[in-house]
């Protein structure tokens, strides 16, 4: 299969004294590099202009709240069970009395741990959640020099009160539709 | 009258030298703004306005890096190589006219710092001691790669020295001197010697590329077989020493060129602009330090575009192609002025 036609066939034949001189071909390839001197730069000055990313990039994770500041995850770990890379992993614990502000089901997660090193992104804990609880969003995980600083916890997981994450673009209706039709498999009860 | 002409020459000693290093500090950031134009990047544009103060932040992380000696190493050798090689190319500077004459009061200046009349021959004894620099390194660096890279260095550097001698013994018959101001000056009232001389031209450019150990003849230092060739061992300012006296010896060998076979000082019509004295030495410095940078790119540019040689065909090329290039060319030339002195009549 022929890909492109700038393909050039190899021979093994002796140079001409043209090419042995080499100059010739030396004169020709400065030539090119010089007119590289006007080509557009395809570099992004990162820090200052960013790269337009799709509005389902799929970034660090975000543990919703919900309007009342009440974290939503209950702690049922589906998520973990839908994680292919085994990434997340939690510490299930009772709610007591006078802690409804706080979390929003009777049972909460007390730990909860992300590897991001180990994470692949996929998305899948965010599609297994019941209660939209995690989503994943357009914020880049950034980088450190120890393994230990890619375990993300609750105080990093979760969002602030004054910094609430908008996870809206990742709401479709598609999605809620999928998530609340009790005739798709994943909602059927046995 | 002895007092000014020694202040002066110290102050334009000085001034040369300050010169030579700035432009080789700066030389450093062009090569790589240069790399990067050509490869369709940005380079470094982050120190200071479009990364002007690169340079700067470079010297200071080479002044504090670990200043390393290994174990094994003859350290008095060691510290000689890289001093050697800063010496040698900073005292290459001297006898470059860098412009015609000041005239302040009742003194004329010569804008040169010694107009010796061996000239060319101080210039090729004083390149050839700097290959003592780098073979002083890597000799004391007590490690194959830095011998090998030594050992290619040194025979790269006599090979083309021979050939790069007959190219400049071609123009030395053609002109009658080895003063560099001389041979300036010959050119203001006539041509350049490009025009007279462009084989030895092509062969002076080739070596000149192989004695200051540019690619594509940088074979002492292929990191991709020998680490870092001589200076693989040396670390800190040492490193620096030795980095910086390859920019020196660019800008140099770059100022050489102009000198030797584009005129120097000179420029066309530059007697019919209507200016003279100091503002035309001035004017010429200018022009001179413009044909120098455009060497300095042009090196830069031939390290972008072509690829490394090979040892053995770097070698064949000095051997077999240059010598006899360079010896034809002597030739040539010896026929031409006996025909104009009427020899063969
Ligand atoms: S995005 Fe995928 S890999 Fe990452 S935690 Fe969620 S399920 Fe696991
Ligand atoms: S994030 Fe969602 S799926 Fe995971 S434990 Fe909490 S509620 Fe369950």
């Amino acid at each position: 299969m022929q890909l492109t036609n700038r393909s050039k066939q190899v021979a093994d034949t002796k140079m001409t004294w043209m090419e042995r001189i080499y100059l010739p071909g030396i004169i020709k390839g400065m030539i090119i590099t010089f007119s590289h001197i006007f080509k557009k730069k395809p570099t992004i000055q990162y820090p200052e202009v960013q790269r337009p990313i799709a509005p389902v990039y799929r970034g660090q994770h975000v543990l919703k709240r919900d309007d009342a500041g009440a974290e939503r995850c209950t702690a049922c770990g589906l998520c973990a069970v839908a994680c292919p890379a085994e990434a997340i992993t939690m510490v299930a614990e009772e709610r007591k009395q006078g802690e409804e502000k706080l979390y929003r089901e009777e049972k909460f997660a007390a730990t909860y741990e992300i590897n991001m090193l180990r994470c692949i992104f996929c998305g899948l804990c965010e599609e297994a959640c019941p209660k939209e609880a995690i989503f994943l969003t357009d914020r880049i995980v950034p980088t450190t020099y120890l393994r230990e600083d890619y375990i993300y916890g609750k105080d990093r997981l979760v969002e602030k009160m004054d910094h609430r994450v908008d996870v809206s673009k990742r709401q479709t209706n598609n999605l809620a539709d999928f998530k609340n039709n009790s005739s798709k498999a994943h909602n059927k009860t046995i | 009258m002895l007092s000014t002409e020694i202040i002066y020459k110290i102050i334009l000693i000085l001034a040369v030298f300050t010169v030579t290093l700035v432009v080789a500090l700066y030389s450093t950031f062009a090569e790589r703004k240069v790399a990067a134009v050509l490869q369709d990047r940005y380079g470094p544009n982050r120190a200071g306005p479009l990364g002007m103060f690169q340079p700067f932040a470079d010297g200071v992380k080479m002044f504090t890096k670990e200043e390393f000696i290994p174990g094994n190493a003859d350290k008095q050798l060691f510290i000689l190589g890289p001093s050697i090689a800063m010496l040698t190319c900073l005292m290459t500077g001297a006898v470059i006219p860098w412009g015609g004459d000041l005239t302040i009061g009742d003194y004329i200046f010569k804008l040169q710092v010694t107009d010796i009349n061996i000239g060319i021959l101080y210039l090729l004894g004083v390149v050839s001691v700097g290959v003592y620099g780098i073979m002083i390194g890597g000799w004391a660096s007590n490690n194959k790669y830095s011998l090998l890279g030594a050992l290619r260095a040194s025979s790269q550097m006599i090979s083309y020295e021979i050939a790069m001698g007959l190219a400049l013994i071609a123009l030395v018959m053609m002109t009658g001197s080895l003063s560099l101001g001389e041979i300036v000056r010959q050119q203001d009232e006539g041509l350049a010697n490009i025009v007279y001389q462009p084989l030895g031209f092509l062969i002076f450019l080739v070596c000149a590329f192989a004695e200051t150990n540019r690619a594509p003849f940088d074979l002492p230092e292929t990191e991709s077989e020998l680490v870092g060739g001589y200076h693989t061992e040396f670390s800190s300012m040492k490193l620096g020493f030795y980095l910086f006296s390859e920019y020196i010896n660019m800008f140099i060998s770059s100022a050489l060129i102009a000198t030797l076979y584009f005129g120097g000082y000179n420029f066309p019509f530059q007697h019919s602009l209507g200016i003279e004295g100091n503002a035309l030495s001035i004017v010429q410095t200018v022009v001179f330090f413009g044909k120098i940078f455009f060497f300095i790119f042009f090196y830069m540019w031939v390290r972008w575009t072509i690829p490394r040689f090979r040892y053995d065909q770097l070698m064949k090329l000095g051997w077999k192609t240059l010598i006899p290039l360079a010896i034809l060319n002597l030739f040539i030339t010896g026929i031409v002025i006996g025909f104009k002195n009427g020899f063969f009549n």
